[in-house]
């Protein structure tokens, strides 16, 4: 069974480890001139970016929230429809994120963080639809059930390197599905048939539909995981992540519990990812098994490598891309095709790999360190 | 040269309660033999490092000093033998311990975090001396002097080692001598009582040795930090040391001062058709 998703999803995790060797390479003597390859000026470039990011959250947030009330309203300019679009974005930003710190920045690699984003989906819709429970209230539930579940898958992989870690997390990836249809459980996941959601009214009486207020509600969690993360990567917890990736013996050496730091980024990665499955079962009203298939953490996956590896603004721009792709690759295709004449029938993706190709060479440390070299070529002029 | 960057009750703090034993070495290696399959890489080595000392290792390529080392960091375990700092076996100690009770290293071919900056770098250091967690540094609470103690406490010793314009830069490209320099500046970093230094003159200018002398002597001086200096650059040893030890092929050939060991007809056997440099 070997499908051109799956095909891709090798090579994104080739192309991932590749990324991350780069840097990787201590034990060789440097290179007398001081002259990075592209890609590495960029990954190097994260605590500046993480600066930059200090302005662009706030900044996005005032955007975001202005957007609304400008074109917002019942019958303003941005559809319901267009509002979904949005939240999706930045659901799937979150997971981006979550992945990032994984395998960005602590150098895990990670073909299974769909099955998280299920996880969080499936507790948030389970507790709403049985237990009655508030979705906000569903949100924390999440984060701890897929913290608890990431550390634990974590630990065992600490024996795990490169394409073996990322064999683990394809097994995880492809269990998943049919763990949540399994006959004995199915009073509670609704099985095959997975579960319908309501989605929430805004409260308060204020004038937004469901999708404005949704909107809110992810942007303010996007906004909180993205502070979060960022805390987190400028402190002492998270220069021990990153040194873990480049050199893990000499992590061990200052003292690291690399063991430790490593299952437990494990459980973090799981907890973003887990959020932002939660929040999609709310705006979208509907698990099941089958949304959360294999090509969903292809998706994140390839979200965080074209967003850019080690980059938090990178996360916002895979978190697009998956959405994007994942709405128009398959009409993109066919417009395509009908368009130049082709006399063959593409594939439904094509355009998806072809993209995907392009950005991988175009921009190999992704759009944001695309964008940041663009920037620095723009300065020395 | 600086207060501990500590702030919580782990670290240093705890290892100096359990204080040395008075008048004992400060580290004490006893008839430690390892094994590789078949290849003996030390074999039954013993020697004393007594506090305030700088103690020189030397012996040709694969005698077994980076051996020693990585069996002194937890890297490697000894086949036999014990190893004690400050009188207590560090043999049950994770590896991860080391640093915390007073130990830090370079590595003979230079181990940076190479995607991260030269100060970050040196922040990693005071790892062992600090003690942010997890919860507390996302959500910002509570972390901001300890993490002020380390920023101080990296640039202090980045401009201790000369490493001010790069401070900033990504410690992967930076050219060797440089790089070596960050290395010593972070093992620094948790202001250790024993600095282990593998080979921090290879591949340094004349000049470069000579600064290195100075600092490693300053080190001694100013923070009180023993170390132990693997080297083949023997005039380098031979002049900061105040005892040298000898091994090739795993056995300790000679202890002493630099000239009795200098003269030891063994060592000058074990040096004579391998590559002495003087
Ligand atoms: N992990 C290992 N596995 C197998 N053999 C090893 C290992 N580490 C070291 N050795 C062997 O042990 C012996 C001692 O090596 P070691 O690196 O300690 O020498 P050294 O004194 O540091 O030499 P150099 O001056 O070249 O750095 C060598 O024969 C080496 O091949
Ligand atoms: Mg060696």
């Amino acid at each position: 069974m070997s499908t051109p998703l799956q095909k891709t999803a090798i090579a994104a995790a080739q192309a991932v480890n590749d990324l991350m060797r780069k840097g990787a390479v201590a034990v060789e003597p440097a290179p007398a001139a001081p002259a990075a390859t592209p890609a590495m000026d960029v990954a190097t470039d994260a605590p500046a970016m993480r600066k930059r990011s200090r302005v662009l959250i706030p900044a996005l947030l005032v955007l975001a929230a202005g957007s609304l009330v400008l074109f917002g309203g019942k019958g303003g300019l941005i559809s319901d429809f267009q509002y979904l679009q949005l939240s999706l974005i930045l659901v799937y930003a979150i997971a981006v994120l979550g992945l990032n710190m994984l395998t960005g920045f602590n150098g895990q690699i990670s073909l299974g963080h769909g099955a998280f984003f299920a996880l969080g989906a499936y507790t948030a819709a389970v507790m709403i639809e049985h237990y009655n429970l508030n979705y906000l209230a569903t949100l924390p539930a999440a984060a701890v059930f897929c913290f608890i579940a990431g550390y634990l898958f974590g630990l065992p992989a600490l024996r795990l390197e490169g394409h073996y870690l990322a064999l683990a997390t394809f097994a995880l990836a492809t269990a998943v599905p049919q763990i949540l249809k399994y006959k004995h459980i199915e009073g509670l996941t609704g099985g095959v048939q997975g579960i319908n959601l309501i989605k929430p009214e805004a409260p308060f009486k204020l004038a937004l539909s469901s999708d404005q207020w949704m909107y809110l509600v992810v942007l303010a969690m996007a906004a909180l995981m993205f502070w979060l993360a960022r805390n987190l990567l400028d402190s002492r917890p998270g220069r021990a992540i990153m040194a873990i990736r480049d050199q893990p013996l000499a992590a061990l050496t200052m003292g690291i519990n690399t063991a430790h730091y490593k299952a437990t980024t494990f459980g973090i990665s799981a907890l973003f990812v887990g959020i932002a499955g939660a929040l999609h079962a709310i705006i979208f009203e509907y698990v099941s098994p089958d949304s959360y298939a294999f090509s969903l953490s292809v998706a994140i996956l390839v979200g965080a490598v074209v967003g850019g590896i080690a980059s938090l603004p990178g996360a916002l721009i895979g978190g697009a891309f998956v959405q994007v792709i994942d709405k128009y690759a398959d009409a993109a295709t066919k417009q395509l095709t009908a368009m130049v004449h082709l006399p063959i029938d593409l594939e439904p993706w094509t355009i998806y790999g072809i993209l995907l190709i392009t950005l991988v060479y175009v921009m190999p440390s992704g759009v944001a360190g695309g964008l940041a070299q663009l920037k620095a070529k723009w300065k020395r002029r | 040269m600086v207060a501990s960057v500590h702030s919580s009750g782990r670290g240093r703090a705890v290892g100096s309660t359990l204080a040395n034993v008075p008048g004992s070495p400060l580290l004490s290696v006893r008839n430690v033999t390892v094994r590789f399959g078949g290849i003996v890489a030390l074999n039954g080595v013993s020697f004393d490092i007594a506090e305030g000392t700088i103690v020189g290792l030397i012996g040709p390529n694969g005698a077994g000093k980076t051996t020693l080392f990585n069996c002194l960091s937890r890297l490697y375990q000894p086949t036999e033998g014990d190893i004690k700092f400050q009188g207590r076996s560090i043999l049950n100690a994770p590896s991860h311990a080391i640093a915390g009770i007073g130990m830090g290293r370079t590595f003979q071919n230079v181990a940076l975090f190479d995607r991260m900056s030269v100060l970050d770098n040196v922040k990693v250091g005071c790892h062992s001396v600090s003690g942010a967690g997890f919860v507390r540094s996302a959500l910002g609470i509570g972390t901001r002097a300890e993490e002020a103690r380390i920023e101080a406490r990296a640039r202090e010793l980045i401009a201790f080692m000369d490493l001010l314009p790069f401070q900033s830069m990504p410690a992967g490209p930076l050219p060797f001598p440089i790089r070596k320099r960050v290395e010593l500046a972070r093992a620094l970093a948790s202001g250790p009582q024993l600095l282990l230094l593998d080979e921090p003159a290879a591949g340094l200018n004349h000049s470069e040795v000579d600064t290195l002398k100075g600092q490693i002597k300053r080190v001694r001086d100013l923070q009180n930090v023993t170390v132990l200096l693997v080297e083949h650059h023997m005039s380098l040893v031979m002049s900061v040391s105040d005892k040298v030890v000898a091994i090739d092929f795993g056995k300790k050939l000679a202890e002493g001062t630099p000239a009795e060991v200098q003269r030891n007809p063994d060592v000058v056997r074990a040096y004579l058709g391998t590559e002495a440099h003087t």
